[in-house]
């Protein structure tokens, strides 16, 4: 049997590696989780985006005729990848942080030395890998329906970015406040998917009467999928740079406030 | 320098509960110390808080000299826990659980494995690293902890009771592992409800009662604290009463055994005598209670009826 006296000290190591090595630990288990489950986390995005293709842009949206220039199955796509993006990486992080939460081994975070910004960052990243794997095989579902050109790859990469991290700090705040399951699935099932679907999914708001597009744009969901759509299709209801001023400052503020509730021990510490 | 220094450290709940009202306690590095109290005592608090899950109330915590309001992440550095709940990932397998802790802690991964390796084998757990932990036995489960706890080879390591609902067979391994690691420099603190557990183990105590310090103590010095013991003697033969022995309270619990309170003044020869003039042959005797716990019980009462 090997003994304590057997042990050859390893070289410390330097602060901003181990930190780095903590972050890459909680991003490495957050990806296993994913994979692990993944008839859980990445399956149904799939096949329910793939049944809003088939029904909405296949059976009705032949009917609907081109939309923004565009056929409305093309129309409809960057909105249906980005509504699968958003939601996935809100629910990674709400159900894996709240599910550590409940199991108690949250604690194994929180006896570590990790900083609180380093603990809300790697799982903030752990819902955008989840939001991009779940956005590559929406992507890859949405190629059998319709072809999809890119316009700006770069306002892509960054519209699909900013959303999920936006997103995936709204569910690890979700987390912190929730005290049960049941408030774990409020706000995807009744608050993100009206916002998604009145957020232009489906329609260019320039359809809607002038009331009905003055409310449309406090919804914040708007910005971000017609920044996405801009970079497949050049079009979009909205300035793309104030999208991108919206969705910047929502990911800053949300992982402030994130930071700040974890410092103060919210929901977390007695 | 103090493994741990805590300066009247105070914590009320938001439901209006003192659990701690101004602790001071010292451990010097490399001690195996017992801090023991009642359930509702505030052990775990006070634990709660060395490892930063409970916000303190007032007071100062500074372990192996970082003061966990300063220098919080160098203090969690040097401290490993075994919580007295499971909290572990129930889904993942034992390997994954440690290697994971290790990286928390900066670890590199390859180092990581390799320590996984050493603790699990060194708590026979290595058969099982690929199993969902949750297929594993209390026991297990209980080592599981240890193990995932000495990743980082803490200086000092807290077992807010290692050892409940282990076998004694296994729980005589963890004391054997424990003692170890204490004699190889590791400062342990160890809460538990076996007091034969604290009374082997531990060379330094702490009781804790109603949030307050009551008694601290070498264990030695404690035990001969001890004014009276009181043994339980199994006789030969059936008595109808108990005997009169001068000096010594006789109780008869049933028709083959007494319940004799011997002072420190007094000694066992003096009682056997005493027993075989009344033509009394004792069979066999043992202590009624541990040592210790009887001293436990007394402190408690007091602080009880106080």
């Amino acid at each position: 049997m090997t003994t304590l006296a057997e042990i050859v000290t390893p070289q410390p190591v330097h602060p901003g590696r181990a930190r780095w090595i903590g972050f890459r630990t909680i991003v490495l288990r957050e990806y296993q989780r994913i994979i692990r489950i993944w008839t859980q986390t990445v399956l149904p995005s799939a096949v329910t985006q793939a049944l809003y293709f088939a029904i909405f842009g296949g059976l009705l949206g032949s009917r609907v005729g081109p939309m923004g220039g565009f056929g409305y199955m093309q129309y409809i796509a960057p909105g249906l990848i980005m509504m699968a993006v958003n939601i996935n990486s809100y629910s990674n992080v709400v159900s894996s942080f709240y599910g550590a939460k409940w199991g108690k081994h949250v604690e194994e975070l929180l006896v570590s030395p990790l900083p609180s910004w380093l603990i809300v960052s790697g799982y903030v990243t752990g819902g955008l890998v989840r939001g991009l794997l779940v956005g590559i095989a929406v992507t890859g579902v949405s190629l059998l329906f319709t072809n999809l050109h890119v316009h700006h790859p770069l306002i892509i990469a960054g519209a699909v970015l900013l959303t999920s991290m936006t997103f995936a700090l709204g569910g690890f705040l979700n987390a912190l406040f929730a005290k049960n399951f049941d408030q774990v699935s409020i706000i995807p099932t009744f608050v993100l998917t009206p916002l998604n679907y009145f957020g232009g999914v489906f329609y260019s708001v320039s359809l809607l009467p002038h009331w009905a597009r003055a409310i449309s744009y406090f919804n914040p969901i708007l910005y971000m999928i017609n920044a996405f759509r801009y970079g497949f299709l050049g079009v979009s209801d909205v300035s793309v740079g104030i999208a991108f001023a919206i969705m910047a400052g929502a990911a800053v503020a949300l992982f402030i406030i994130a930071i700040v509730l974890m410092e103060r021990g919210s929901g977390i510490r007695e | 320098m103090n493994a741990l220094s805590v300066r009247g450290l105070a914590k009320t709940y938001k439901n209006g509960v003192h659990a701690l009202k101004g602790i001071d306690l010292e451990v010097e590095q490399g001690d195996f110390f017992a801090l023991l109290g009642p359930n509702g005592a505030g052990k775990t608090t006070l634990i709660g808080i060395m490892t930063s899950l409970v916000t303190k109330s007032g007071g100062d915590v500074v372990v192996f000299g970082h003061d966990i309001d300063r220098q919080l992440e160098a203090a969690k550095a040097c401290i490993g826990v075994v919580p007295q709940e499971l909290n572990f990932n129930m889904f993942e397998s034992p390997e994954t659980i440690v290697v994971n802790q290790a990286g928390f802690y900066g670890i590199p991964r390859a180092e990581a494995r390799r320590r996984a390796e050493r603790y699990l084998k060194q708590l026979q757990l290595w058969d099982k690293r690929d199993k969902a932990s949750r297929s594993l036995s209390g026991g297990m489960k209980r080592r599981l902890m240890i193990a995932r706890a000495l990743m980082h080879e803490p200086r000092l390591l807290i077992l807010d009771e290692p050892t409940a609902g282990v076998d004694i067979e296994i729980r005589r391994s963890m004391w054997d592992f424990l003692r170890d690691i204490n004699r190889r420099g590791t400062t342990i603190i160890l809460t538990t409800h076996y007091l034969e557990e604290a009374e082997t183990l531990c060379r330094n105590i702490a009781i804790i009662d109603g949030g307050r310090i009551v008694e601290r103590d070498r264990m030695s010095s404690l035990l001969r604290r001890l004014h009276t013991e009181t043994f339980v003697l199994n006789v030969s033969a059936p008595l109808a009463a108990a005997p009169r022995l001068q000096g010594y309270p006789v109780r008869l619990t049933d028709e083959q055994t007494l319940e004799v309170e011997v002072s420190n003044e007094q000694n066992l020869n003096d009682l056997f005598g005493r027993l075989s003039e009344h033509g009394i042959q004792v069979v066999s005797m043992r202590n009624k209670v541990n040592r210790l716990e009887e001293i436990f019980m007394r402190l408690v009462d007091k602080g009880v009826a106080a």
